[in-house]
Order: C-alpha cells, then structure tokens, then sequence
C-alpha cells in the first residue's frame, strides 16, 4: 500500500476538542454520514489535559468540507478548527516498518535507514523492525526503497501537524 | 414534604430539584426500570407529570409546548426501547430547532455495555439527532449537567439536548447516587463548555452593508423562517417590512411570523407556496434571509432559484450561511439583535423616506395576487368535502389567536394554505422531518403550555392512526384539545404524487374511509367524535368543537380523495415552472 504524497484533495484538519469520553465519535460522525473516509487519524492530549487535539487527514472536495468544519465547529465540544495548509505547517509521522534483512542485505538497510535518519529498533536472524518518524512523503519514499527486500509489516501513526511559527500561532485557544 | 423544601442527598431528587430550579412546570413522560428512582421524588414535586401512552408522543408534546410557549419542552422516559421510541421527537426538534431536554434512564454504570435488560446506546443512537448528549455518569454532575442542558438547549441555535442518567447515580439506595449538592452559576455553566460561544450580535460592517443592499433594491423580498420565531423577532421584522416597505414571504416554519392580513405579507412560498410568493422571490433583485435556511422545498431547482437576486443572509447558525446559496452580506447572529441594529441603522439614514420608491414593484407583486389567488371548486351537494373548504370555515369559527397544529401531509399543505395566521406561534408542525402523527401530540403540549387558547389539531387520516392514543392522555389529564381529520382514506400526498408522477399507479396507499370508524374511535378514547359528511354539517359541528371545554373532540371530516394540493412546483424542478392548479396541466408544464 503506497501512500501517496499529499495529493490536492488531502486536507488536513486540526481540531481542538475537549478531552472527555464520545467527542472522538462525534467529530468522525460528522465525516462517516457524508461517506467521506478519514485517511488518518491521530489524537491526543495537549499540553492542558483538559483538552485533546485531533489531527484529521480526509479526502475531500472543498466545498463540502468547508461545511463540514462549519458542522464541527458546531460540535459543543470542540474549541477551534484549523485546516493546515502542508506549506505552512510542519508535520509529522511515525512508521515502525519490519523488512526482511538476510545478513547479505542487511548492511544496504542499514546505510539507506542511516540515510533517512530512522533507528533499527529490533533485530532478527533475518528481519530488522525500523521506527522512523518524519514528514508523511519521506516515510513513503523509505517504504518505497524497502519494498524490494520484502516488507513484513507496517504500521503508521497518521500525521501530526501544527501550524508553522511564522504564522500567528496562539497558544491558548480562543474559543469560537 | 415537597422536594422543593429539601436539600437534596441522592442524585435522584437533585435531578427533579435542578429541574425544578430551571423553572419547568411540566414533564411528558413515562416510566419504566431504569427510571424509577427518578420518578418516585415527581410525587413530592410541584412540577406537573403528564403520563403519555407512548414515548414519541412524550417528545412531540414537549416540542409542542416548546413551540407554543417558547420555553423548553421536558420529556423524561426510561432506557432501551423507550430511548429509542423518542428518537423521532428528538430528530424532529432537531430539524426544526426546537427546544426540548430529554431525560432517559438508562442501566446502572456497572452494567453498561453488557447487553443488559433494556439496554441501549442512547448517547450513541441520538449523537446526530440532538444538538447535544451527555452520559452522566457520577451523581455529582447531575446539577451540572442539567444547567449546561438547558443553556444548550435554549441558547445559540435551539435543539433537542438528551441526558441518559444510570439508574444507580439517582437511586437512594445505592451509595453511587450520593451527592453533595450544589447550583452552578451562569458564569461556571459558561466555563464549562469552553466550546460553546454563539455568536448573538450580528457585525456592525456587515449590517452597514445589508442596509446598503437594502437601499438599492427596486425589487426586494424579505424571505422570513422560523429563526425569526425562535429569536422572538416579529415585532422586529414588522418595523423593518414598514419602514422599507418591503414584502414578506413567511416560510412553513415561519406562519405567524408577520400577519397574513398585512398589506406587505405575501404568504407561504415553496412547493405547495401561493403563485406570488414563489414568483416575487423568483424575480426579486434582493432576498433578505432572515432566520431561513434555503431548504429544498423552498428553493425547488437551487440553480434557478431567484437567479438575478442579491442575498443578504442572517442566521444565528454559521454552517447556514453559503450551504445552499452563497450570500453577498452573510451576517451570523440572532435575528432579532440583528434586525434591531439593521431597523436603527436604516432609520438613522432617513428611514422610509430613503428608501427607493417600490410602488411599481408593489404593484407587479398586486397583480399577481389578483390574478393568481388559491382557488379550489366547490364540491356540488351530495359530493364528498373539500378539505380546503373545511379549512376555511374552521378558521372563520375558530377564535382569531387559536394555535393550529399539523401533521404532515396534504392537510398540512391546506391547513398552512388556507389559515390566516395573524399572530407568531400560533403555527405548530413538522417542517424538516415531515413527521406524521406530530399533530395530536403537538397539540396536548402547546394546550398544557397555553391552557387559554383554543388549539386545533389539523390532521390527515392516516398521520392521525400513527398517535392518536395520546388522545388517551388528553382525556385522562382534562386537556381539551380540538382534532380535525380531514379523511379522504388516503395517504394523500403520497396518493398525489403517484397521480401525477407515477401515471396513476396507486400503490399502498388506500387506508379505507371507515376503517378504523374514527367517531367509535375517539369516544373510546373518551373523547367526544363527530363524523361530518356534507357542506351544511361542517359549520354546526366545528361551532359544537369549539363550545367544548372539558374533553378532547375528534370531527371527522369525509373529503374527497381526488383533490391535490396547489400550487406546485413539480420535485426537482426551477420555482419558474409553478403550476397555479390542475386545469393548468399536471406534473409540470
């Protein structure tokens, strides 16, 4: 499963919410009746327990998913949405990845995980498990270039993302 | 000893006491299992519990008390299927943003998720049909939880707010429902819900530039809905209908917003709207959407809608504004505050003597008015009624501020048609679900709101069979509200538009005529009936309705099943093809 680079329809959403039991579930609700699918999905709390941050990736075109905010804005639960725009937010992923490294390719593996900056996590006789974090196109670039040597499993967190510093970036949320 | 004289221990009497403390005098509802400890402090409270023989008539009385009165609706029934049964009120309320709090029992907390006795998910099952639920888990919130209820519920956009209480945090017995009470204040309810701000006062810029909008227009049309009634802004709108000389449509949510004996009031658009107030917003230069939210039964095809108009749009719900038609000066804010800062605005800049002069455009609108009234034939003696007909001597017999409920049909189409509504919530139906059988229930809770008025009920024969065991309830309790059934032993919208867009294929959609016998019916309900079959009965019998007080009356009315409602603009199809009625052609031109 190739994961491609943001692509124009990938929108990525930011959405401040209050940390208790079912806001999850609303905020998905929301896309879910729509029959739009959410592409990935990362939550957790900020650094005021009180309060979680969901960052959502859905393909979406742009007018329904302008209602869509308008809906969750609604949401009694949720504090602020932003849509990041991938040119003006840093964003991250996380991909453990377990590839087959027979001792006669291992040391390639290891040079092209040094390459992208990622640690091997754990060793077998003839797999190593790799952990990675970085922007979402990179960790696909690394799956490509892994590919050939057989890849056993992945699993990627979903991209986290905040806006750039440049950017007018209040800490605290102003509600809406 | 009244629960209002104690302060409460368990979370079982400090639900009743919040709701007490929140001003509700009455509760719809109906208990069960989960319930119980909840109802057993209702016998020591003042507030009035009204017992309802199904759950989904508790949730249509309290939206039609909420309705008629303006305040919240409670209902409070118990968990699994009767949490499912009010599901409907609670989507309808929804659609039509209607205040109403639903209270649901629901198991002990330990039991929760383990597919116990009359379990459900309620918060899961309701989550997209209220504006807010809550699993209140600890008896300690319970308090909390109310207050943020009502403030949710009444505040911002209005809608239905449902709390599911587990029966071990309000049952004495069990230790989880200890509490130590306590009444938040309105500043800590607000600290609560740190996502929740709505925006009240509409932007000084933005009204600036709708009163610019305003001052242009040759051809403008105030596009009223049911916002306007729920920000209690019709004295508002009025002034501003007056000073600009502006006309108004009044939506089917919005009936009594503006008088329709007013010289400005152009009545009902949409589908089933009259000729003018279709066609002056089909050729307006300026919509004012005020508290109206374009829906698909008033704009018929959204690219043909009004084409060459310029639209200023209020609502207090931001996701209204651009969903359908994207506005030139959208303004998110509450109707009335908005028209206010728009009325001062426009008088501060001459008032109506600024206004262009629109007595061409007035007299276009005249015209069409002239030339296409809603018209429908006599029926000839010894022919079954016309419903319009009853509708008209209904309303000329009943008292001018009596409040009409509808089910949702063609009787609601006439009954929204024919009546003149002089004064605002006067009008209760079902407008975004389009729920049959709301009329008989709506109508119990808008008489126990507003015991003074004469409330009628105008409802088909077959919405009617969908609820009308609440007539149990309204004998029982001595609320004496009025039901007119204009039968035609059809499902009569649906019989319309298989005539003309099915090539007359009926299917499923005979009920009989006397089958259930409706007179039967009601008297066994402790109601009195009365059938009426011919032209001359109709006056005596409605003016026997009216002269009873102490119990439910039922008339049945023998209609004649062929008649359609019209005009209409044919489902998908511009607001430019409206057909003025049948001799004009059927299923479009």
């Amino acid at each position: 499963m190739s994961v491609a680079a943001a692509i124009p329809q990938h929108h990525v959403l930011s959405v401040l919410v209050e940390n208790k039991a079912g806001v999850l579930s609303r905020v998905t609700n929301l896309f879910a009746r729509r029959g739009y699918n959410i592409y990935s999905l990362a939550v957790a709390p900020t650094d005021d327990e009180r309060f979680s941050r969901i960052t959502i990736v859905v393909d979406a075109d742009s007018a329904p998913l302008e209602q869509i905010v308008k809906q969750l804005n609604k949401l009694i639960n949720v504090l602020k949405i932003s849509e990041l725009d991938p040119r003006d937010s840093v964003e991250r992923e996380l991909m453990l990845l377990t590839v087959r490294a027979d001792p006669t390719v291992r040391s390639q593996i290891i040079e092209l995980v040094d390459v992208f900056a990622g640690r091997i996590v754990d060793v077998g006789p003839d797999e190593l498990t790799i952990a990675i974090d970085e922007t979402p196109d990179r960790l696909d670039d690394l799956e490509d270039l892994l590919r050939p040597y057989g890849i056993a499993a992945v699993q990627r967190t979903g991209r986290v993302a905040l806006p750039k510093l440049d950017r007018s970036s209040p800490r605290v949320p102003s509600s809406n | 000893m009244s629960t209002a004289d104690q302060i409460p221990t368990n979370g079982g009497h400090a639900l009743i006491r919040a709701l007490e403390l929140e001003g509700v005098e009455v509760i719809f509802g109906l208990p069960g299992g989960c319930i119980l400890p909840v109802y057993d402090p209702i016998i020591d409270s003042p507030i009035r519990h009204i017992l309802v023989r199904h759950e989904q008539g508790a949730g249509h009385m309290a939206e039609g008390y909420a309705h008629a009165t303006g305040r919240p609706g409670v209902a409070m029934v118990t968990s699994g299927p009767a949490a499912t049964n009010i599901v409907t009120p609670l989507c309808d309320a929804f659609m039509d943003s209607i205040p109403i709090i639903v209270i649901t029992g629901q198991v002990g907390t330990a039991a929760i998720g383990t597919d116990a006795f009359q379990e459900c998910d309620t918060v899961g099952i309701t989550r997209s049909v209220t504006k807010h639920n809550e699993l209140v888990t600890r008896a300690q919130d319970i308090p909390m939880a109310v207050r943020q209820a009502f403030h949710i519920a009444t505040t911002g956009r209005p809608g239905p707010v449902l709390l599911d209480i587990p029966k071990d945090i309000v049952d004495p017995k069990h230790p989880n429902s200890a509490l130590d009470w306590y009444w938040p204040t309105d500043e800590e309810v607000a600290a609560s819900l740190p996502g929740y701000r709505p925006t009240t006062k509409g932007h000084p810029k933005k009204i600036r530039e709708a009163a610019d909008l305003i001052s242009k227009a040759r051809q403008p049309v105030i596009y009223a809905g049911g916002g306007i009634l729920k920000a209690r802004a019709a004295e508002a709108l009025r002034e501003l209908a007056e000073m600009t000389n502006i006309p108004v449509v009044t939506t089917l949510m919005a009936r009594g917003a503006f008088p329709d004996d007013h010289p400005l009031c152009l009545g009902m658009p949409g589908m089933h709207g009259n000729y003018t107030a279709v066609t002056a917003m089909q050729e307006s230069d300026l919509l004012i959407a005020l508290g109206s939210r374009f829906d698909d039964r008033v704009t018929g095809k959204v690219p043909a809608f009004a084409p060459d108009a310029k639209i200023i749009h209020v609502d207090i719900d931001p996701a209204e504004l651009g969903k359908v038609r994207r506005p030139d000066v959208p303004i998110v804010g509450d109707c009335r505050l908005v028209i206010e800062e728009l009325n001062k605005v426009l008088a501060d800049r001459g008032g109506a003597d600024a206004q262009p002069d629109r007595s061409e455009w007035r007299a276009t609108v005249s015209g069409w008015q002239e030339k296409f009234p809603l018209t429908y034939i006599q029926s000839e003696p010894g022919e079954l009624l016309k419903p319009q007909f009853v509708l008209e001597q209904l309303r000329d017999l009943s008292p001018e501020d009596t409040i009409v409920t509808s089910g949702v049909g063609q009787h609601q189409m006439w009954a929204s048609q024919y009546w003149t509504f002089r004064h605002p919530y006067t009008w209760i139906n079902s407008g975004g679900l389009g729920t049959m059988g709301f009329s008989v229930p709506a109508a119990i809770g808008a008489k126990v709101g507003m015991p003074d008025r004469t409330v009628w009920a105008v409802d088909g024969d077959g919405c009617f069979q969908m609820t009308a065991q609440e007539l149990v309830t309204a004998a029982t309790e001595r609320i004496p509200v009025k039901i007119a059934i204009l039968n035609n032993a059809y499902l009569g919208m649906v019989r319309q538009w298989q005539e003309m867009f099915y090539e007359e294929r009926y299917s499923e959609v005979y009920l009989s005529p006397d089958l259930p016998d409706y007179v039967k019916w009601a008297e066994a309900m402790g109601c009195v009936g009365i059938r009426v079959e011919s032209p001359e009965e109709v006056a005596p019998a409605i003016e026997k309705a009216n002269s009873i007080h102490d119990r439910p009356v039922v008339l049945e009315f023998r209609t004649d099943s062929s008649e359609k409602v019209f005009p209409m603009v044919a489902p998908g199809q511009s607001n430019s093809d409206i057909v003025v009625g049948p001799e004009q052609g059927e299923g479009g031109n």
